[in-house]
């Protein structure tokens, strides 16, 4: 993938050279602003590069018709960060449900099990009936990673999942995604494919996983975890 | 003299600039106003392509969020409209009444009625409450969800925009402003009727729904599901234009409800004289 990365007209990452194989672990470092969000959006496909090719699943998304589209967007999940984006008027249980409904046709009470599994992996099932009004920004962030497994995504895009987080919740997050990447948080041992975006490597720092930088506009990965830098 | 000349040309120099700021002024809204028209053109109908082919699409999400609209700009309109309609039949339908007996063309009540109340009066004034109490919602419910991400995490999700939250709105408004009108209408003729019986105006109930039945056409009845649709289909696309468009920040959000209800004002009423125009040529 080779992706230039604007945003009104400012290059904010250029020349970005990243291929993401099934299965890998990767996290993105960067300074605030950097521009790892609107990195991870366009490697989502949510943005258009303003330069360069983008692939997802050896696709270009330009290319595709509404529903081969529709079906690629639905392999991929994102995970947005400062409270998940979860829709205000809709309680936690019909922000998951929202996803299996719209793209299967259920009713809400035919999503009811599949919701019901999703709230236990992520342990909120005591908040089910709750709308965003009443959580915690934390938490609001974990129905959202929820409502983006509802379909089952292969591949996972987090946008600072753990920032700003009490250190058990970051540990929350950092333990979870860990079982999402070795197949074990779901049941048939799906792996996952994990790409985070922080400001700080500390929190992810693991033999296995794969560690890119985006910094002062450019993009570089680093061969291993321990050359990961300060990134402040 | 080189005084003068220098007091002379800062003078015509602030004219010339003042002339081209208006114009510039007056350029740029016109461009915009070309912009926004262009994009709400865009905006219906990439709504009735999504409606049409999506209509089997989510029908377990998509039509209950019709309902919902229609309930939120229907239902719970009706004890307002109810109140319009009755003060309306009172005021200005009872005084029309009135004044026609006074001068002995009660022959004419059905013509009238039909003219102020089903043709213009209903459907306008339907319109003009719907837009107060729910297109403003509409403004503000989809500026925020768009300033606050929700647009974009629909997106991710796989879930299209226009047929989650406009195509809902489109419909229900479109439904509700048609059955508010005709209730409207009803309430407004009787109690018009009432107010006129209570002022001893000598015309029996019978001789006035007789003159009511005879004034009425069928292009009224056809006119009148257009004319409400295509009211509430405006009202709809603006509102949600306004809110939708453009990337707004919070403090953005009150500025495009404004913004949307002058434009939403303007086009009613310029949708209404189109419609006297059809009428006429019927």
């Amino acid at each position: 993938m080779n992706v230039v990365t604007a945003a009104r007209q400012k290059v904010l990452v250029a020349a970005v050279d990243w291929v993401v194989m099934p299965g890998e672990y990767w996290v993105i470092g960067g300074p605030h602003g950097s521009g790892k969000t609107d990195l991870l959006m366009t490697a989502a496909g949510l943005h258009r590069p303003d330069g360069g090719f983008l692939r997802l699943f050896g696709q270009d998304p330009a290319q595709l018709s509404e529903a081969e589209a529709l079906k690629q967007r639905t392999r991929i999940g994102f995970v947005f960060k400062g409270g998940g984006r979860m829709f205000v008027d809709l309680t936690v249980a019909e922000n998951i449900a929202l996803p299996l409904c719209y793209h299967h046709g259920w009713s809400t009470e035919q999503a009811r099990e599949e919701v019901q599994a999703m709230l236990e992996l992520t342990k909120l099932t005591a908040l089910a009936a709750e709308t965003a009004h009443s959580l915690r920004p934390d938490l609001r962030q974990r129905v959202g990673l929820a409502r983006a497994l509802a379909l089952k995504p292969e591949v996972l895009f987090l946008d600072e999942p753990a920032a700003g987080l009490e250190a058990g919740h970051r540990n929350w997050w950092r333990d979870f995604l860990g079982r999402l990447s070795d197949g074990s948080a779901f049941g048939a041992g799906q792996k996952t494919t994990v790409i985070v975006a922080t400001s700080d490597f500390s929190l992810w720092h693991e033999d296995k996983r794969r560690y890119a930088l985006v910094k002062d506009k450019r993009w570089q990965i680093l061969k291993e975890h321990s050359e990961y830098p300060q990134i402040d | 003299m080189s005084k003068i000349l220098s007091a002379i040309k800062p003078a015509d120099d602030l004219r010339k600039s003042a002339y081209r700021t208006y114009s510039n002024y007056v350029g740029r809204n016109l461009i915009d106003l070309y912009d926004d028209l262009h994009g709400m053109g865009a905006l219906l109908l990439i709504t009735i392509g999504v409606a049409v082919t999506k209509y089997d699409t989510a029908r377990e999400i998509v039509h209950p969020l019709v309902r919902k609209q229609i309930t939120r700009a229907g239902f719970r309109l009706f004890p307002m409209v109810v109140f319009l309609a009755a003060a309306l039949g009172m005021v200005v339908i009872g005084q029309t009444v009135l004044m026609l007996n006074r001068y002995g063309a009660q022959t004419y009540v059905g013509t009238v009625m039909v003219t102020v109340v089903v043709r213009e009066l209903g459907p306008l004034l339907a319109a003009l409450l719907v837009l107060a109490r729910i297109g403003t919602a509409n403004v503000v419910e989809l500026g925020t969800a768009r300033a606050m991400g929700e647009v974009e995490a629909l997106e991710a999700l796989g879930i299209d925009p226009i047929h989650y939250l406009v195509v809902p709105r489109v419909v229900g408004l479109a439904i509700s402003i048609f059955s508010l009108t005709i209730y409207l209408i009803l309430i407004a003729l009787f109690s018009g009727y009432l107010f006129a019986f209570l002022e001893a105006v000598p015309l029996l109930p019978g001789e006035y729904f007789r003159q009511l039945a005879n004034a009425l056409l069928w292009q009224d009845f056809v006119l009148l599901i257009f004319k409400t649709m295509i009211f509430g289909t405006l009202i709809a696309i603006v509102t949600c234009f306004e809110g939708l468009a453009h990337p707004l920040r919070l403090e953005e959000v009150s500025h495009a409800t404004t913004s949307a209800v002058s434009k939403c004002v303007v086009g009613v009423v310029l949708l209404d004289a189109i419609f006297v125009v059809v009428y006429l040529v019927l």
